[in-house]
């Protein structure tokens, strides 16, 4: 369980990592979505290349930040019946969870998204509008994403598995994220 | 299994795989792949059909609109620890503090203001609750009064333009953020009129439970007053003009409206001298992370509503709303019953990315004003952030009400405004006008005729870049220098029209 437990806290390391990068993300996207309106205003007229710029922040923000707000479990659950269960049945059903849902979806839509990258990657496509950004940094972020999201699942699974039985101490609250 | 058993089937599912606690995002996407392989093995679907599902997906990563989720929630964060709220519940406590209620009376109106500043509801009641709770007890205010009327004043942002409720919903109904907002613009006057006559009421007959400030503590009397008020006003107009009005003038998009309001909340906090790296970076990260938990609901629904549109899902569901007695205001009636008691359960994001998808349409076929529908299911989850189990500013207050507030008290003063909720909703019901007479008029007509012969898609793209549109309507003036709004074609948007074509299943 030992080397299993310090490759979680690998990921564990990497995702908070990237999650950083996704924070900043937040401050950019929102300076530069200002300042493209203020320009427009005042110069009268605007870069595709800037607008297009916001939405690679924000696809960025969401695909990076998913992995590291899944280690803080911050992902929103229905907890009527998950909030009053006992530490032990939380992490049960953590771990059917994270093998029944959680791994195969990210998989497959992981799988389904790589192709688009491959191909946008390998033709070097720009995007269709003028003055328009290259588009395979962003048609990466979901399978890479979704890839993050996935290798930080296999984290909280050997994490949870080390809690039941009894070689991993961690808390497993649930806390619905404040909105 | 049939192909008509499916979507029942599914529906079924859906209720048992959210019901189990595993985050939602993960389940949906999980359930809708289960289904989709099951659709598949039994012939219903070509194999083909799994590609359209990433494609789906690059469509909301690419929606501008959704971008104004991660700026309102930054700004909310900057606002609520910027000083404005302070400043403008002094000025406006002092102002009325002399009358039965007066700080009940401040706490609405700041409200009101906040709300049409900022569009998430944790900064309002936050803000409220750390200045003005205090207050109000020290002054023996009633304590089932006094978090209620914080609660429910902070919730009203919800329905106060620019609110992100109201800008999620547009997106899900395929309707402009503008018209959502100003048909938003009657219901929020509603529901702060509704809310000062109860406080007016309850002065007249529970005076013991309101009591006028006494004289020593209203320290400031005449100039010195009206600057503290003047201190708190100025920027809260400007900070206005700066969201609401760039929209309403058509010069920024709502998404970047946001942004603006979030530089603009930064600079307020800078010039208060509150503005520090730790809350700058502590802002970045709490909305990085509820942008991706929401974005990720958003994409695990995404993959369930394909697979259910699939198997012909929303025709069931169609059947079943449109077979209510009662036509449209039978459907309207259960349909904001059904959402009051799943609100006990779901966050307003779930609702909005999971429920409404399957409703709009069904609202849209029997003639019913996407807008006026919108805006009534805003109004109706205001409530959800105001009553047990889950009810957010009741959440947030339990967080900074001091010990001796237990929070028995905070549950039981949260129900007449709960009740002064739901009258609104039966107004909005009963008197759509509430919401149509501040759209304009010719293109309230226009909307019904467009809904009939364009397809979703299209007026999707329109809902997108309002601030576009208006500068071509304005005239030749400003069009030539944009470069080609018109033709801006949006490639995420192009691969989904074109995904929705070849993707069809098996006839």
């Amino acid at each position: 369980m030992k080397p299993l437990i310090k490759f979680a806290e690998g990921i564990d390391w990497v995702n908070h990592k990237i999650g950083w990068v996704a924070s900043w993300m937040i401050l950019l996207s929102c300076l530069v979505s200002a300042g493209n309106a203020s320009w427009r205003k005042i110069f009268d007229n605007s870069s595709n290349g800037a607008l297009e710029l916001q939405w690679y922040m924000f696809a960025a923000t969401v695909m990076l930040g998913a992995a590291y707000t899944l280690k803080r479990n911050e992902h929103v659950r229905v907890d009527i019946i998950y909030g009053t269960r006992a530490p032990r049945t939380k992490a049960i059903i953590d771990v059917l969870g994270i093998i029944f849902f959680l791994l195969p979806s990210m998989f497959l839509i992981s799988k389904l998204a790589l192709p688009t990258f491959m191909n946008a990657f390998n033709s070097g496509e720009m995007s269709s509008n003028a003055g328009g950004l290259i588009r395979w940094p962003f048609v990466i972020l979901l399978p890479l994403g979704c890839a993050l999201v996935f290798m930080q699942g296999l984290s909280e699974l050997i994490k949870r598995i080390g809690f039941l039985t009894g070689q991993y101490n961690m808390d497993v609250t649930y806390e619905r994220p404040l909105q | 299994m049939t192909m008509t058993m499916m979507a029942p089937t599914m529906f079924g599912a859906l209720i048992l795989f959210m019901i189990i606690g595993f985050p939602v995002a993960f389940s949906l996407a999980a359930l809708g792949f289960t289904f989709a392989f099951w659709a598949i093995s039994l012939g219903f679907f070509k194999p083909e059909f799994m590609t359209n599902i990433p494609l789906s997906i690059s469509g909301v990563l690419a929606n501008e609109l959704l971008l104004s989720i991660p700026f309102f929630t930054f700004m909310g964060a900057i606002l609520e620890r910027c000083g404005l709220a302070e400043d403008l519940l002094e000025g406006t406590g002092q102002l009325f503090g002399s009358r039965p209620g007066g700080l009940g009376y401040a706490v609405i109106i700041v409200g009101a203001i906040l709300g049409a500043i900022t569009g998430t509801v944790a900064a309002s009641v936050i803000a409220m609750g750390v200045i003005s709770l205090p207050v109000m007890l020290r002054y023996g205010y009633n304590q089932r009064f006094a978090t209620g009327v914080i609660a429910a004043s902070g919730t009203i942002t919800q329905v106060i333009p620019p609110s992100l409720v109201l800008v999620v919903l547009a997106d899900q109904m395929g309707k402009s953020v503008g018209d959502m907002y100003k048909g938003a613009i009657g219901p929020s006057i509603l529901q702060v009129s509704i809310f000062l006559l109860y406080v007016f009421f309850l002065s007249k007959f529970k005076p013991h439970y309101l009591p006028p400030l006494p004289p020593e503590a209203r320290t400031l009397q005449g100039w010195p007053l009206y600057r503290k008020v003047l201190a708190g006003m100025v920027p809260s107009v400007a900070l206005i003009f700066l969201v609401l009005g760039t929209i309403f003038a058509g010069w920024a998009t709502p998404t970047e409206a946001g942004a603006m309001g979030a530089v603009g909340a930064m600079v307020l906090a800078a010039m208060n001298k509150r503005l520090t790296w730790p809350l700058v970076w502590e802002g970045m990260q709490s909305t990085m992370r509820l942008t991706a938990m929401v974005v990720f609901i958003l994409l695990g629904s995404r993959v369930f509503s394909i697979v259910f549109n699939g198997v012909d899902g929303n025709l069931w569901i169609e059947h079943m709303l449109t077979g209510l007695p009662g036509g449209q205001l039978g459907f309207l009636i259960t349909v904001n019953i059904f959402v009051f008691f799943l609100a006990f359960f779901l966050d307003f994001f779930e609702i909005a990315f999971i429920i409404v998808p399957l409703l709009a349409p069904v609202a849209d076929k029997l003639g019913i004003n996407l807008i006026w529908f919108g805006v009534l299911l805003c109004v109706n989850m205001q409530t959800s952030f105001m009553h047990p189990p889950f009810g957010f500013a009741l959440f947030y207050l339990r967080g900074i009400a001091p010990k001796e507030v237990a929070s028995k008290e905070i549950y039981l003063g949260a129900i007449p405004w709960v009740i002064m909720q739901l009258m609104l909703v039966a107004v909005v019901i009963f008197w759509p006008a509430s919401v149509t007479y501040w759209l304009d008029k010719d293109t309230s007509v226009d909307i019904d005729k467009v809904k009939l012969d364009i397809p979703i898609e299209d007026q999707r793209k329109e809902a997108k870049d309002p601030a576009l549109e208006m500068m071509q309507q304005n005239g030749g003036a400003t069009a030539p220098t944009t470069p080609a709004p018109a033709d801006k074609k949006d490639p995420a948007k192009a691969m989904m029209d074109s995904a929705a074509k070849d993707g069809a299943k098996k006839p």
